[in-house]
């Protein structure tokens, strides 16, 4: 053996050292892995601390260590730390090994019997590995200052705003014929009750007029390619058929077109809209978009009202959907959040019950620029509700539909309760299972609503009915409750009813993910690098999420969001040059055979075959190192640096501690 | 040098079908050049012989062993380290002294089981619900018959091996090409590639040397060879039937899927590659065209016995070896 091993056992304060026994690892290790190399085991407080490091950097300059162990905690916490100890005395980062003594045995454990054995096979097997690691040297690649960012909400805006300003160029990708995301749709924001369009107005229109910005709505991302730093995108942009260039917004086409569609989108179904259509007034960009599907001229084959009254000659029947290239040096993806379907809750009666709302919905009656002005009236279109009942967590936190809280229906729905105290008068009961109100300024806005006099009834309603059973619930809604605080059934009669239904991610998430090379968790929202330390940062080196798409959240915490992307963005832009993990597949070509099982895994896009000589490659700039391929290939041909056969048999070895009982010869 | 100043050849049956004898046998007149070169001293399946004349021979006085058969019984085990004693080198001859081949598959299982089921079947005569017995005693004397280990074992695994002959059996022309370069060995004209080596085989695939075409692939169905009119020209395993040649070392030519067949697997792991089956198991399930669960089960019951399909020849050699109830059961 002429590897020289240090290995380093961390109490962790009583992290580790609660239960395990972390001198008698150290010890054992030193007497009984000597033979495989260990030439030094020591055990310290804080391997992470300044001291702890400097042990290693000692070790390594007097002993002469060529390969370093230390068991710790978990890779993603310090393995860096312990990379660059090692770097800094000289020893390549990559002959380094953290193996985790900490969340994959002390937490796990209480025994200390057990947690000492188990962390002393967890280390062997760590010994083992570390034999067959080889130095590495990581990749450099420039980085291209442009950013992609997709979804112009609130928290997109905000992240293309922040790099705009900074003075690098964004292209900003929104589906809709507008950005602004579902702030748009709303009257008032919580817990401040300003009036959501003039906070975010001047935002939009800042996009809008960015000369950093390049804003493509009506548009959508088709294909992804590369990496962190020189990634290259297709955007479809969907045919306006309105010349951009020539387009004033004048809207003199939308006033003249004869042909109304009931608006799903903005609207939430409440309101109409034109063929060609801006989706709100305060639109940006201003030009609007002929809705091919249901215009009469697509229809019919004549109309053209459109054209014939555009003062520009704006509008193009002809237009194609138009597939632009852009090179980039990351994404932000900040897709946000689509609302629950509360038709999945039958016993609520939305579709069947005429004055059943969404929350959506609700949003676009109580809008001053909605379809009703802002009077807040019921389906008739002109009687305000004398009562009206608001169910929270609809679709959330209940195992049958979504089983996490959607953390902003409690606040919204008392925003509701506010507003149709403030504007009818209404009686207004609020039905709740908790209620949560724990960010800046909310606590203190329940309480207003609790002295405003609106009664909160703590119980999950069963059911929203029309059928009368009392006498006083003719011509009402009856909401049928379990009262939990009084231990009562109540049937309390209402004029309307508002479903506060959860957040979910969009329905087309998975497909983003996909296209992107990200993954979802099983709730179905994109998974952040790390839940605590790195939230805007994913798996996929220079791709960031901000926003609902990441998990349900408000407006501050969204914004909060898109500037922390925006900075990690700018920051790696700044750098001009970032260093790639090398921890990347190859192909041996000798031993490829060409059967092709592996070229469409790749979650990364790395891999490409080559007809002529019928083998497969993997292009190492594009492969992250998740090893799909390494797995799958029959052949074997496919090796991932840092996670050799050699490397995972040896380390399975030693975790059997085979390395020091030798396995008797199976027994006859 | 024996007396009439030949080196001395042996080749052994442990647990195995015959099949490899009847390949060396195949050899048409190359098996002249054997009996040229070389005094057959111990050939059990061609010759008389006994063990004890085996025993009397000096150590190391064989110059070359095929041992063909997975270690299945003492008996085995004893001839194996007898062999392995006596011969200079010991060539891992065919499927299941390599990795324990069909055989093997017993080690799903415990040997009672095995037994239960081979001496209970409704074609078995056994009114007293007989079982053998390693020793009976009759007015003769007590009679002996081997021993069943708990699970069948590759050579590797019970004695040190020089070379490793894959192949179910291996091919008549790897055969006759080996004893070919053992000879120019003994002219001085060749040497011997290094111990450890997998001698008469490829260092590639099947679907290396397969001369059919092959796309992407997107498996909605898998089908059974039955099942199925193959198509002449496209890669089998695209066509929905499980061909292991993507796992499988070259050697043969890909004799298997030019005939209209899947390969098998017989030749063995590819170079490198330890687990057979886990190999072609993640592959083929990586080529699954669906992402929703039910559909993935639904097409995943198109593989009626994964275990016969993915570890037909390499059980002994996996990384496993042999199931928990297998093991236990000593
Ligand atoms: C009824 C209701 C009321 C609320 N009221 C408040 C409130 O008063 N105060 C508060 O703080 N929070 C409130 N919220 C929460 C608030 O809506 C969210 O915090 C906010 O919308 C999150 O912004 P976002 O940018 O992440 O997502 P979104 O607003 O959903 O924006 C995402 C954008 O991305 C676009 N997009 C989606 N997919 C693609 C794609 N594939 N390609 C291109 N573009 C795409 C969409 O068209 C959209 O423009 C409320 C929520 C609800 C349900
Ligand atoms: S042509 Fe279409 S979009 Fe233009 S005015 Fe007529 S219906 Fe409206
Ligand atoms: S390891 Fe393979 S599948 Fe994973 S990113 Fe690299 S090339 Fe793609
Ligand atoms: S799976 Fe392996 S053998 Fe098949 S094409 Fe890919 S690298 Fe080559
Ligand atoms: S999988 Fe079978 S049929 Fe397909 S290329 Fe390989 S050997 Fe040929």
């Amino acid at each position: 053996m002429s590897e020289k091993i240090g290995v380093y056992v961390c109490h962790c304060g009583t992290n580790i050292a609660g239960t395990v026994d972390v001198e008698d690892v150290a010890k054992w290790a030193a007497e009984q892995l000597k033979h495989r190399g260990v030439v030094i085991a020591r055990d310290y407080k804080f391997m992470c601390s300044s001291l702890g490091q400097e042990l290693i950097q000692k070790d390594i300059q007097e002993l002469g260590l060529t390969r370093v162990v230390v068991a710790a905690c978990s890779p993603h916490l310090h393995e860096r730390t312990f990379r660059t100890a090692c770097k800094n005395a000289g020893l390549n980062p990559y002959l380094c090994e953290l193996v985790s003594i900490r969340e994959q045995c002390s937490w796990i454990h209480a025994d200390k019997v057990v947690g000492t054995e188990k962390s002393k096979a967890i280390l062997s097997g760590g010994v083992e590995r570390v034999i067959w690691h080889e130095a590495l040297e990581p990749l450099r690649v420039p980085i291209h200052p442009a950013t992609l960012v997709v979804g112009g909400g609130i928290a997109g805006i905000q992240a293309a705003l922040e790099i705009a300003d900074a003075g690098f160029p964004v292209i900003m990708v929104e589906r809709e014929p507008s950005i602004g995301g579902h702030m748009a749709q709303f009257d008032k924001t919580f817990p401040t009750l300003d009036c959501s369009a003039c906070i975010l107005t001047p935002k939009m229109v800042d996009v809008g007029n960015h000369p950093n910005i390049k804003l493509l709505s009506w548009a959508e991302v088709t294909k992804v390619d590369g990496y962190v730093g020189n990634f290259q995108v297709v955007v479809k942009q969907k045919a306006r058929c309105v010349v951009t260039e020539l387009c004033t917004g004048c809207g003199i086409c939308v006033e003249k077109c004869p042909k109304k569609v009931v608006d799903d989108v903005f609207e939430a179904g409440l309101g109409k809209r034109k063929a060609i259509y801006t989706p709100f007034p305060q639109a940006v960009p201003k030009y609007p978009v002929l809705d091919r599907e249901n215009c009469t001229y697509f229809i019919k084959g004549t109309c053209k009202a459109c054209e014939k009254f555009c003062p520009t000659g704006a509008i193009d029947f002809n237009q194609k959907d138009e597939y632009l290239q852009f090179d980039v040096g990351q994404i932000i993806l900040a897709t946000g959040w689509e609302l629950f379907d509360v038709r999945r809750i039958p016993q609520y009666g939305y579709g069947r019950l005429p004055n059943v709302l969404t929350s959506l919905e609700f949003e676009r009656l109580s809008n001053a620029a909605g379809p009703t002005g802002g009077k807040i009236v019921m389906k008739d279109g002109v009687t305000a509700p004398k009562s009206v009942g608001i169910v929270h967590c609809v679709g959330s936190r209940d195992k049958n539909y979504n089983a996490y809280c959607s953390s902003i229906c409690c606040m919204q729905s008392l925003k509701f309760a506010h507003l149709v105290h403030e504007r009818t008068g209404a009686e207004v009961h609020n039905f709740y299972i908790d209620i949560r109100t724990p960010s800046k300024g909310y606590e203190e806005f329940y309480q207003r609503l609790l002295e405003e006099g609106t009664h909160f009834v703590r119980g999950k309603v069963a059911d929203i009915t029309n059928s009368v059973r009392l006498p006083g619930e003719e011509g009402k809604l009856v909401i049928q409750v379990e009262d939990t605080l009084i231990g009562k059934q109540r049937r309390i009669p209402v004029d309307m009813v508002i479903l506060s239904a959860g957040l979910e991610p969009r329905h087309d998430t998975k497909e983003v993910a996909r296209l992107f090379g990200l993954s979802c968790s099983a709730d179905g929202w994109m998974i952040e690098r790390h839940p605590k330390l790195d939230p805007v940062a994913t798996m996929t080196d220079g791709i960031m999420i901000a926003g609902c798409l990441q998990g349900p959240k408000d407006i501050p915490a969204s914004v909060a969001q898109g500037a922390a992307a925006a900075a990690r963005v700018v920051g790696k832009i700044q750098q001009k040059e970032i260093s790639i993990e090398p921890v990347r597949a190859t192909v041996n070509q000798d031993k490829c055979s060409g059967c092709r099982i592996c070229n469409n895994l790749c979650p990364f896009n790395a891999i490409l075959y080559h007809e002529d000589r019928m083998v497969s490659e993997v292009n190492p700039a594009l492969c992250q190192g998740c090893g799909t391929c390494v797995a799958a290939c029959p052949a074997g041909a496919i090796t991932g640096t840092g996670f050799s056969n050699e490397q995972v048999l040896a380390q399975i070895e030693g975790l059997l501690m085979l390395n020091v009982k030798r396995m008797e010869t199976i027994p006859a | 040098m024996t007396s009439n100043g030949k080196p001395k050849f042996a080749m052994y049956w442990a647990a195995s079908c015959g099949g490899c004898e009847i390949a060396v046998l195949n050899i048409h007149e190359k098996i002249l050049d054997v009996d040229a070169n070389f005094e057959v001293v111990f050939w059990p399946v061609a010759m008389d012989a006994k063990y004890k004349d085996v025993e009397a021979m000096e150590d190391g006085s064989i110059l070359l062993t095929l041992f063909n058969g997975a270690i299945r019984n003492d008996e085995n085990e004893h001839i194996a380290k007898l062999l392995r004693q006596k011969s200079k080198i010991l060539v891992a001859f065919g499927s299941c002294a390599n990795e324990g081949c069909v055989p093997a598959l017993a080690n799903l299982s415990p040997v009672k089981d095995l037994m239960d089921t081979v001496y209970t079947t409704v074609s078995t005569e056994n009114p007293e619900n007989l079982r053998p017995q390693p020793t009976t005693t009759v007015p003769e004397g007590e009679l002996y018959i081997p021993t069943m280990y708990p699970i069948v074992r590759t050579l590797d695994q019970v004695v040190d091996v020089d070379y490793y002959m894959p192949g179910c059996p291996p091919e008549s022309h790897q055969i006759a090409a080996v004893i070919d370069l053992v000879i120019q060995v003994l002219q001085g004209k060749a040497q011997l590639p290094p111990k450890g080596t997998v001698i008469g085989a490829g260092g590639s695939t099947v679907c290396d040397e397969c001369k059919r075409k092959r796309d992407v692939k997107h498996i909605k169905e898998f089908k059974r060879i039955q099942h199925v009119m193959i198509d002449p020209e496209l890669c089998i395993l695209e066509q929905g039937v499980i061909c292991s040649g993507s796992a499988t070392r070259s050697g043969c030519g890909a004799l298997c899927p030019a005939a209209g067949s899947p390969c098998i697997g017989c030749y063995g792991p590819a170079e490198g590659a330890l687990d057979f089956g886990a190999r072609l198991m993640t592959a083929v399930s990586s080529v699954i065209d669906s992402n929703k669960p039910e559909e993935i089960e639904r097409i995943l019951d198109g593989i009626p016995d994964p275990a016969g399909m993915f570890y037909r020849f390499n059980m002994a050699g996996s990384l496993l070896r042999a199931s928990r109830p297998a093991w236990d059961k000593k």
